[in-house]
């Protein structure tokens, strides 16, 4: 199972990692290599197998809608590699949007 | 489904088709996954903590109320709730969404298929519209840029972010945009009274996107040719929502004219409304911005709901606006249409109204009474009816007063309108005003003046037109504001007759 | 007496006694990291001044009768993948260079509150995404048996410095063996507890399903001891088993007489090294001779093991690791070298301009950031959840893990732990597997069953090489057995003296 460097460069930007072109080639080699490595499962029959996506069995974990303490604007942003003083501060995000 | 009809858009060559998309935050004291404050309005990021924050190593943990608030919701909307449920994390990058994926649910919604109905009160329309789903995620952050500013940095508050929200997906079940915004209504109308949501938009506690594309039957191929269909956003009321939909199914109806592009030909189109200009404009879709990785979050565990849970969440649910409109109609005999207006205005105006009919003793008087005087001057007035000076039991007194024969109806809106700004008692207003109730003989000694003064009159009503008899009531205002034109009109006639 | 060659246990016992002072054992082991740190950059960060304010603030509270904590006075290296609030947490990353988070790991809080000593914080594997420890952005750990050799990983940091004395315990986190497999090749022992039984809160994530803390530590006895305090019930972590948690020091001393231990056919096949064979059959023995009983079981699909951890945990650490984007906390690169990624000598068809200042800083900022594997696990966890590989990957993992754990609930039916190697070899060159990712990622071979079940794991030495390099062996047990596997381990470190052997460091 071989990527191609198209995949690797569009998975790139789906994971927001700048790659250069070296990377993508290196990329493009070694997660070729890792995926036919885990495609083995294939040779597994799991039709009638359901997904186990988490090991605990529990249910129903809830916590009471009352108001703990929140953390100061400074503590809050005390990492930010840039902010004022309220508030993050991010490149431009004109036009572009999120999700729905 | 029942009684539809699609007259509505029956004068153009095509129907509207339209389905909605609604965000409501849940009316909750802290946020979906931690315990941080859910207010409106305070400053820029003084509601955050680690987790709304997404900080390394920072975990949700579900608040029961959200779940609770949002099962009522879904079985407002008459939704099956699911036995079975989880959360999945939506996974895209945007600086108001700190954790870098959004926690929200994909395949296995805690409820879907319901539906919800809106019938207008005139009969324009009646339409029932088909819920696909109702789930349970958080919100996002706010990113604030000043366009002024031109390239200057996006500021970026994460108070909202993590704030439950329940996402309502419709059918494409509604014809036209004014059967849109009436639905709106109704489903705002819903949660408000269930106490689900405050659904205040400007506050951003709701947020409606619509779908929408024309279908247009093309007599000559015996085939019906649908639009691409187009997302609409950026709407910010529910009258933008109407002017949206009306100005994107004319654009629609253009562009077909022009280019007879069908659904399927080109991908969904995601427009914003731009109200002050009053059209839709494109907007930019990434490329890769539908790929978004779900799969189940694992730093939460699902939820099961037991058929008893659902009995119970019905049983504590409240009356819903649909079931109180029927109910006020028996109750207390009053029509359809005002029991709709009643019912419109919110649970408290019900109440009030209830208050004022069980004192009353009737529906019919106190219903006049709420649409005539205290509708409309709340309206004029502003705020809401908890604040109201003038109370049901002022009302009632001065209604009471009425019928005793105290004074007339207009006089009763002059006490209304003295309580309303004196916050007196009626009867404090009443001999403040001196109304004092005028005795029979006195009546008949100025009715007898009023005949004596004014004989053509007289002669008038003794010829049969007994309408004549309103310029003596007139005069009779003048003598004695107290006089009841009512009791007036009767013995002047009286008198007449018997001369 | 000397604190440095005492177990936890006497450590506290000494203090509470006034035998020792918290502020004596605090220099102790605090001078040993001095002098020892340097060759083998077990440390990140050391807390030098705070451990002894609070070690002394300990002595204070002794002198003066007050109550102390069930750890009073006990020096803890913390895995630098845990917050703390006083210390800055990396998670052996650029990305996260001088972090300091806002709050503390619950673990670490409950550390406190017994009036542990937090001395510092360990290095790792980035992200914890490594079986060598060669993947920190800090330098790779050296073990304290050789030098020249990795420690394992990714808790190399927290196992080298338990092995060389610069701290009587350590806290690791283990997502796939990051406590089991370095504390085989450092000569320890490291117990991975069942899956909830210790918060995660504050734990910096890899992968959500997979990840669990655990202590490290020289002994089963100490292990036990550390549990006590660690473990129980978060009602900040979802994921958290609730109900109380057993008194484990007081579950060590019944016999093993009749336990059924399993012992897998398959774990003695080819990749395992001769000598690590012969120590883990020699353990057998020893388990033999102490009353247990030895059974042959089957767990069939554990050879599908690595593959299906190497897509279930990079998929979760794709999403995990997104928060690391620049725009909050965290590496953000320089603005200001245009909107085209440097393009290099490849094809620059693959790159078209970055479509706005925006994705840029992110791009760029999460290239800086991140070291190679970790960008390599994020890549392979966005393709495997990327629209038409989901149910090929993803999902396909999901199901092979359910028969992974289904294996050993079946296992569990026979035997009351299963035992074998933890690593397939002893410790390895620096430097020997770096090249080869894939050859790295079958370190985990015997260790990722455990984590995608669930269950809890426990790794102690069981004999030398020739050569002089601990041998581990592995017992695995079903959820919430960890009373038992602290027990057999105990029993045996009782019989023998592996556990208590020292490497001698050039200092």
């Amino acid at each position: 199972m071989a990527l191609t460097r198209q995949d690797v460069a569009k998975v790139g930007l789906l994971a927001r990692l700048a790659l250069s072109g070296d990377d993508v080639d290196r990329m493009t080699g070694e997660l070729s290599k890792i995926v036919g490595f885990v495609s083995q499962l294939e040779e597994l029959d799991t039709a009638d197998v359901a997904p186990l996506a988490h090991p605990l069995d529990s249910q129903n974990v809830f916590r009471a809608d009352e108001p703990t303490p929140s953390l100061s604007t400074a503590a809050a942003l005390q990492s930010s590699p840039r902010h004022d003083d309220s508030c993050f501060l991010v490149p431009a995000v004109l036009g572009e949007t999120g999700a729905a | 489904m029942s009684k539809q009809s699609d007259t509505a858009a029956s004068a153009e060559p095509f129907t509207t088709v339209i389905g909605l998309e609604v965000h409501v935050q849940l009316l909750t004291q802290t946020k979906l996954f931690c315990g941080c404050s859910t207010k409106f309005g305070a400053p820029p990021n003084t509601q955050v903590c680690p987790t709304c924050l997404g900080l390394p190593g920072s975990l949700p943990v579900m608040n029961r109320r959200a779940f609770e608030l949002a099962v009522r919701a879904a079985l407002a909307l008459n939704c099956q709730i699911a036995g079975f449920t989880k959360w999945d994390r939506k996974n895209y990058f945007y600086p108001d969404l700190p954790k870098g994926y959004q926690i929200s649910q994909y395949d296995l919604p805690f409820s879907s298929d319901g539906w919800l109905e809106v019938v207008d009160p005139k009969g324009a329309f009646s339409r029932k519209v088909g819920i696909i789903r109702v789930h349970l995620e958080e919100d996002a952050g706010k990113s604030m840029h000043d366009e002024a500013a031109g390239t200057g940095d996006t500021r970026i508050d994460l108070n909202r972010a993590g704030t439950p929200l329940c996402e309502i997906v419709s059918q494409p079940d509604l014809r036209s945009p004014q059967e849109a915004r009436a639905w709106l209504n109704e489903l705002k109308l819903l949660l408000v009274y269930l106490g689900v949501s405050d659904c205040n938009m400007q506050e951003g506690s709701l947020r409606v996107d619509a779908n929408v594309n024309l279908h247009i039957p093309l007599a000559s191929e015996g085939r019906v040719a649908k639009t691409p269909i187009v997302e609409i956003k950026n709407m910010n009321s529910f009258r933008s929502v109407e002017r949206a939909l009306t100005y994107e199914a004319a654009r629609q109806w253009e562009e077909w004219q022009a280019t007879k592009v069908e659904m399927g030909k080109m991908p969904k189109q995601t427009r914003g409304w731009d109200d002050p200009a009053g059209i839709t404009r494109p907007q930019r879709q990434k490329e890769e911005s539908s790929d978004y990785r779900y799969f189940p979050e694992p730093d939460l565990v699902p939820v099961t709901v037991s058929e008893a849970d659902v009995a119970a969440a019905k049983a504590a649910m409240g009356t819903p606006p649909t079931v109180l409109r029927t109910e006020l109609e028996s109750r207390w005999a009053i029509s359809a249409y005002d029991a709709d207006v009643l019912v419109n205005q919110g649970r408290d105006l019900v109440d009030y109204f209830e208050d004022l009919a069980r004192r009353v003793g009737e529906g019919k008087v106190a219903s006049n009474w709420m649409q005539q005087d205290v509708l409309r001057t709340l309206n004029e007035r502003g705020g809401t009816i908890a604040e109201f000076p003038v109370r049901p039991e002022h009302v009632a007194d001065i209604i009471g007063r009425v019928q005793k024969g105290d004074f007339d109806t207009s006089r009763g809106r002059e006490i209304f309108a003295e309580v309303l700004s004196s916050s007196k008692a009626v009867a404090d207003v009443v001999a403040a005003m001196g109304i004092a109730a005028v005795s029979d003989d006195d009546l008949v000694a100025l009715c007898r003046e009023l005949i004596e003064a004014n004989p053509k009159i007289v002669a008038d009503v003794k010829g049969g037109k007994e309408q004549a008899a309103a310029g003596l009531i007139g005069q009779a205002k003048k003598k004695n504001p107290n006089a009841n034109p009512g009791k007036v009109r009767q013995m002047c006639l009286d008198l007449i007759k018997g001369m | 007496m000397q604190p440095l060659e005492l177990s936890a246990t006497d450590i506290v016992t000494a203090i509470r006694r006034g035998e020792l002072s918290a502020v004596q054992v605090a220099e102790a082991f605090l001078d040993r990291i001095a002098k020892a740190n340097g060759s083998i950059n077990a440390f990140l960060h050391v807390d030098r001044d705070g451990a002894l304010a609070r070690a002394a603030d300990i002595d204070a509270r002794r002198k003066a009768g007050k109550p102390l904590g069930a750890l009073a006075g006990l020096p803890v290296a913390v895995k630098d993948a845990l917050c703390t609030i006083d210390q800055p947490t990396t998670c052996a990353s650029k990305m996260l260079a001088g972090y300091r988070p806002p709050y503390d790991a619950h673990v670490v809080t409950r550390l406190r509150e017994a009036d542990a000593v937090l001395v510092g914080k360990t290095n790792m594997d980035e992200f914890a995404m490594g079986g060598s420890n060669e993947n920190s952005a800090f330098g790779a750990v050296h073990n304290p048996w050789d030098l020249s050799r990795a420690p394992g990983g990714s808790s190399g940091g927290s196992a080298a410095c338990v092995a060389a004395d610069m701290a009587p315990v350590a806290i690791g986190s283990d997502t796939g063996g990051s406590i089991r497999q370095p504390a085989g090749l450092c000569g320890i022992t490291g117990l991975k507890p069942t899956y909830g039984r210790i918060s995660r809160r504050g734990l910096v994530a890899f992968a959500s399903s997979l990840d669990q803390i655990g202590p490290m530590t020289r002994s089963a006895a100490d292990c036990a001891l550390l549990m006590e305090t660690i473990a129980g019930h978060d009602p900040g972590d979802s994921t958290s088993i609730p109900g109380d948690v057993p008194a484990y020091t007081s579950l060590l001393d019944k016999p093993l007489t009749g336990l059924r231990i399993g012992r897998v056919a398959e774990h003695f096949g080819p990749g395992l090294d001769p000598e690590v064979a012969h120590g883990v059959e020699e353990a057998f023995a020893a388990f033999k001779a102490a009353g247990a009983t030895i059974h042959d079981v089957e767990l069939p699909h554990a050879k599908y093991g690595i593959a299906t951890y190497y897509l279930v945990a990079p998929c979760e650490a794709s999403s995990n690791l997104a928060r690391y984007d620049g725009a909050h906390y965290g590496h953000r690169a320089e603005p200001g070298k245009g909107h085209r990624a440097e393009s290099g000598k490849g094809s620059a068809s693959d790159f078209g301009a970055f479509e706005s200042p925006l994705v840029e800083m992110y791009c760029r900022s999460r290239a800086e950031g991140f070291g190679p594997e970790v960008k390599r696990r994020i890549m392979l966890g966005t393709y495997a959840l990327s629209a038409g590989y989901y149910d090929a990957f993803y999902a396909k993992a999901l199901r092979v893990r359910r028969l992974i754990r289904q294996d050993y609930l079946d296992a569990f039916q026979q035997v009351d732990l299963i035992g074998g190697p933890v690593s397939p070899t002893p410790a390895f060159k620096l430097g020997e597997k770096t090249s080869d990712p894939l050859a790295m990622y079958l370190v985990d071979m015997y260790t990722v069953g455990t984590n995608l079940a669930g269950i809890g794991g426990i790794s102690f030495p069981c004999g030398f090489t020739k050569g002089g390099l601990p041998i581990g062996f592995q017992l695995q047990g079903p959820a919430l057995s960890e009373p038992l596997l602290l027990r057999a381990a105990d029993r045996y470190q009782q019989l023998t003296d592996w556990h208590r052997r020292r490497p001698t460091l050039a200092t």
